[in-house]
């Protein structure tokens, strides 16, 4: 549990962090909550020669609402979001995830930037931002980029990151009026990573027709994973049962779960389908108000 | 509740008194081992085996030396030269302390590097390169025995199998003939799988040898020292290390369980280093380690039977046992009893005969197993026994509440003579199952379970109602390694009143600090607080075999009332002559004599006290202080019954736990606060087990959750309420009535969760689920019957 030797900087500013990355590419990891990092480097499973601590970027650091977007930074506390007056009035499928990340320990440090950059479809804001369609914001050498969430997971704890960059910001659009989102999660204990996450967000006309819908996964493929037959399912029915379960069963069945100590291939589709279920149901109830 | 003798102001027993222990903690005072610098100290990092059954090829040290700070690096082939490879296991079996030519586990020890800093040593053992030849590793004990399986333990002589003993309690030939004849007979695989102690501070110890002196001193995580430090004269008197001139320090302890009872290969290495190299070295696990390597528990296949008439009169019991103890037998078990206390298995029910057998086998995993807070194998022994009762239950159709109250032993029939040999001390179950029933509403619950089972919820009312065996123990039975198992207490009065308790136990959590204090102002009627308790270090504490098994109270805290009333008896002499009367005339009350019939005429002990230094009878030595060993002479027999009520989700198979209520039975209570924490934390790591822990070892025998991520410890969040009471049965040959109490509720939450779990499941014709019983577990039974449609 003792890492090998590493340099380590603290970049007072963005362009100080940037020119940085520049220098070590590949050899450097930044450093923001380090909950996963940091666990890796003690495992000796990952070795960085540099560490970039970001953390004094507090200029990261913010919660705010522009022109129907919420815009955060990449280095806000998942604790600051927890406690966000516009999260909870504006994003309620980002209040539900929030107590299921870990544990209040860890959410005292830990990163939404940290927790995307990370790649890791075990946690558990990638779905929710496949499901609300967030854009991220990337700063590099060459300034800044937008990635709209759906590109942004490309491999196994790959992104579309580059070593240069650094995730300063999420985009969230404001859903509109008829929206409704919720979060299910079925882990072994709190802290665990999910054995099967299910984040559903919809939107309904005053029919009650379902006009758009975000359904992703967590920890049951090798990214995380968007359900886009499902959402297409959910568009346009009026939500009742029969599509919901229509919906659930493409979920269950195109994800692509392991075998490991959580559980059987078996019992995780199982648990897709009816955390699926669950969370489209309170979705829907959400936002026929 | 009984009342208190004494005032508060003296502290005896039964007064909720505050911890005096928690002062240092909450402040963050306390002396763990690893808080422990000492000048020049050096750091050792092991280097362990990747494979569970492996020949070593070569260890090449060169990389490592080359690192700046890296000074050595110890291995097999070092200690051969002195002898000091190989050392013994608490049951005479034999351990390796570092290997010369093969692996037995993964997580083994192989090499040891010692460097001038711990960032030093762990780039050292990166560094170190060991050729390994893997093998076909014995991990399904089951397996173990059969013909062409590899013989584990060549380094025995003439061992053709790996079978390590057999064991077998009660009457074989009476019990077959119940079985024979009986009504109706129920049998069921249980299996209680490996798990682990897992207590906040893992293990560690710097060794501190010192050329000029010729003197060691350990400081050991260890909840022995005085063993330790005689087996340490024992194995390494051979290169100098006398007993006297070996010092064990056991400082604060951060939990024990069970898993700091053995001597580990890195303390022995420790050693080694430091009177090698003359310097002070430390060496603490990391968590992984500990994990892997250390103290595993439980691990025991078992074939349970009952016999029992048609009105469900329970007549016979059988358990077999398959006993896996990994690489060696390192369990820590009193010497005659191989299988520890497991006979106990009759529980406590009225049986005509009861046999038990059990089979202990070597495979390629991590050695043990210990008694993690449990007496000696009782837990095994419990789950065994309180699962074949729902079993029977359930077979018969009958209520398992109103079953076991049938078959109780009887209030009346105590001292009780099991049929497998024990002297059961006191108990009445009735009435702790009736004060369960009462408090959780039991026949409520019933009716409430009925309409849900009408609707199709789950729901399910588990019982347990246990008895223990604690308190080793009788010297006629009980020693380990040849040690007679009694405890001892020396306490000293200052002139002032105030005093000094010294015992041959050693906390690690369970507060002796107070409740001795309070066992000896109960007896002296000097407050609590003016009695300072000291544990742990072998040169100024008296012998004894230190704190595991619920034994403390039982040995030690009867110590101390015996040593405090040669005290008192010396104190009468005093205060005879001070108030010139015959020690006849006088009486006693907690903190005062006086004379019959004057009560105004008194002493109290702190003027006598005073006068034991200043103004002791002539021909009377000076002082007052009194030294004592004691030898119990029985074990102790707390009870207690639980009821626990769950719901389970049919999509998901999670089991919720809505209600436990625990009834414990621990004899009289020093502390009422004390064993309510004992209570609350020994149902938590009964919880453990039974919905989450579980050390699992693939085919080749490596382990698949060797870190806390998988392994799965309940926190705050998934413990549920516990609702505790208590009856008070005092123990009728304890000096002070009491009986010991950390251990009850580890020992009887398992059964009890689990018999809701399988209540919840019974109408679906489910007679067993082996613990931890997990979501993922419930679900496949749910799927299997048609239940879910997840």
């Amino acid at each position: 549990m003792i890492p090998p030797a590493f340099d380590y900087h603290a970049p007072q500013t963005l362009e100080e962090a940037l020119s940085l990355l520049d220098e070590y590419g590949d050899d450097a990891k930044i450093l923001s909550g380090g909950h996963s990092l940091i666990p890796m480097m003690k495992l000796r499973l990952a070795q960085p020669e540099h560490i970039v601590d970001i953390n004094a970027l507090t200029e990261l650091e913010y919660i705010r609402e522009e022109n129907g977007v919420i815009y955060i930074g990449g280095l806000t506390r998942e604790v600051a979001l927890e406690e966000s007056d516009i999260i909870h009035a504006r994003l309620p499928l980002v209040s539900e995830v929030l107590p299921l990340i870990a544990d209040p320990q860890v959410r005292n440090l830990a990163t939404i930037g940290g927790n995307l950059a990370h790649g890791d479809p075990g946690n558990d804001h990638p779905a929710v931002m496949l499901a609300l369609g967030a854009t991220i914001v990337a700063q590099g050498p060459e300034g800044k980029r937008s990635i709209h969430i759906n590109d942004f997971f490309e491999d196994f704890y790959m992104t579309a990151l580059e070593p240069e960059e650094i995730l300063t910001e999420i985009q969230i659009p404001v859903p509109p009026q008829g929206s409704g989102g919720s979060y299910k999660k079925l882990e072994r204990k709190v802290g665990d990573y999910a054995v099967a996450g299910v984040a559903a967000q919809v939107t309904v006309d005053g029919s009650g027709a379902c006009t758009s819908a975000g359904l992703a996964l967590t920890n049951v493929h090798y990214i995380p994973f968007k359900v886009t037959d499902g959402e297409d399912v959910l568009v346009g029915s009026k939500l009742d049962k029969e599509a919901i379960e229509k919906a659930a069963g493409i979920a269950s069945e195109q994800c692509d779960p392991s075998n490991d100590l959580r559980g059987s291939v078996e019992y995780k589709r199982a648990m897709v389908l009816e955390l699926t279920r669950r969370a489209l149901r309170d979705a829907a109830n959400q936002a026929r108000g | 509740m009984i009342e208190p003798k004494t005032s508060k102001k003296i502290c005896g027993m039964g007064h909720r008194m505050k911890r005096k222990e928690d002062a240092r903690f909450l402040h963050g005072q306390g002396t763990y081992v690893d808080d422990i610098k000492l000048p020049g100290m050096l750091f050792m990092d092991i280097v362990r085996s990747p494979y569970a059954y492996a020949k070593i090829k070569s260890i090449n040290t060169e990389k490592a030396l080359e690192i700046p700070g890296v000074l050595a690096v110890i291995t097999g082939e070092t200690l051969k030269e002195y002898n000091l490879h190989w050392m013994p296991t608490l049951m005479s079996d034999t351990q390796m302390v570092l290997p010369t030519d093969t692996v037995m586990y993964q997580a083994q020890e192989v090499a040891a590097v010692i460097a001038t800093d711990r960032y030093a040593a762990a780039d050292g053992i990166e560094a170190v390169e060991v050729e390994y030849e893997p093998m076909k590793a014995v991990v399904n004990p089951h397996k173990a025995l059969d013909a062409d399986a590899p013989v584990l333990r060549t380094d025995k002589e003439g061992k053709t199998d790996n079978h390590i003993w057999h064991w077998e309690s009660g009457d074989r030939e009476g019990t077959d003939k119940l079985f024979e004849e009986a009504d109706i007979v129920v049998k069921e695989n249980i299996y209680v799988p490996r798990i682990h102690v897992a207590s906040i501070e893992t293990c560690g110890c710097i060794a501190d040898f010192r050329p000029a002196t010729g003197k060691l001193t350990v400081h050991l995580t260890t909840q022995a020292p005085h063993a330790v430090r005689t087996v340490i004269a024992l194995v390494a008197g051979h290169v100098g290390l006398s007993e006297e001139k070996v010092r064990v320090i056991s400082p604060d302890i951060g939990g024990g369980f069970g898993g700091k009872v053995p001597v580990y290969p890195g303390y022995v290495i420790a050693i080694a280093a430091s009177v090698v190299i003359g310097k002070p070295v430390k060496w603490i696990e990391d968590r992984s380690e500990n994990l892997q390597a250390d103290s595993f528990a439980r691990d025991y296949h078992m074939v349970g039977e009952i016999a029992a008439d048609k009105d469900g009169t329970m007549k016979a019991l059988r358990i077999k046992t398959l006993a896996d103890h990994g690489y060696t037998d390192a369990a820590a078990n009193p010497s005659k009893y191989p299988a520890g206390m497991f006979s106990i298995c009759t529980g406590s029910y009225q049986f005509e005969n009861a046999f038990t057998e059990m089979d202990a086998v070597y495979t390629n995993k991590p050695p043990g197993g210990v008694a993690y807070r449990c007496s000696f194998r009782v837990t095994e022994a419990v789950h065994a026994i309180e699962r074949m009762v729902d079993v029977l239950a359930q077979e018969l159709g009958r209520d398992p509440a109103e079953l076991r109250m049938q078959n109780f032993i009887q209030p009346d029939q105590f001292p009780y003579h099991s049929p497998t040999g024990w002297e059961y001390d006191s108990g009445n179950y009735p009435a702790a199952l009736q004060k369960a029933m009462d408090m959780i509403g039991y026949d409520e619950l019933r009716k409430e379970q009925a309409e849900k089972r009408a609707r199709g919820e789950l729901m399910g009312i588990g019982v347990c109602s246990f008895t223990e065996v604690v308190g080793a123990g009788p010297s006629k039975d009980f020693d380990i390694l040849g040690i007679k198992m009694f405890d001892s207490a020396e306490i000293r009065i200052h002139p002032t009143g105030k005093a000094i308790a010294r015992f041959g136990t050693k906390s690690q959590g369970q507060g002796h600090e107070t409740t001795y204090a309070q066992i000896v102002a109960e007896e002296l009627g000097i407050p609590a607080l003016h009695i300072e308790v000291e544990e742990g270090d072998t040169d100024t504490a008296p012998y004894g075999l230190g704190t595991y098994a619920s034994r403390s109270t039982p040995t030690a805290g009867a110590a101390a009332a015996k040593a405090a009333r040669k005290i008192r008896d010396k104190a009468r002499k005093i205060a005879a002559h001070l108030l010139e009367v015959s020690e006849e005339d006088l009486d006693w009350e907690p903190g005062k004599f006086f004379v019959k019939g004057a009560p105004d005429k008194s002493t109290t002990i702190q003027d006598i006290a005073f006068a034991a230094y200043t103004n002791h009878p002539q021909g009377m030595e000076a002082g007052l202080e009194a030294v004592h060993y004691y030898d119990p002479p029985n074990l102790t027999f707390p009870f207690g019954s639980y009821i626990c009520v769950v719901d389970i989700d049919k999509q998901t198979g999670e089991p919720k736990i809505r209600r436990f209520v625990a009834i414990d039975d621990c004899g009289n209570i020093i502390n009422p606060m004390i064993v309510e924490g004992q209570i609350h934390g020994g149902l938590t790591q009964g919880l453990a087990p039974a919905m989450f822990e579980e050390l699992i070892y693939d085919e080749d025998g490596n382990i698949l959750n060797g870190t806390f991520m998988d392994y799965l410890l309940p926190t705050a969040v998934e413990t549920p309420h516990w609702e505790t009471g208590h009856t008070i049965t005092p123990c009728p040959h304890h000096p002070i009535g009491a009986k010991g109490v950390g251990e009850s509720p580890t020992v009887g939450a398992p059964p009890a969760i689990a018999n809701a779990i399988v209540d919840a499941l019974s109408h679906l014709g489910v007679t067993n689920i082996d613990i931890p019983i997990t979501p993922f577990k419930v679900w496949k039974i749910l799927k299997e019957k048609g239940v879910t449609n997840a």
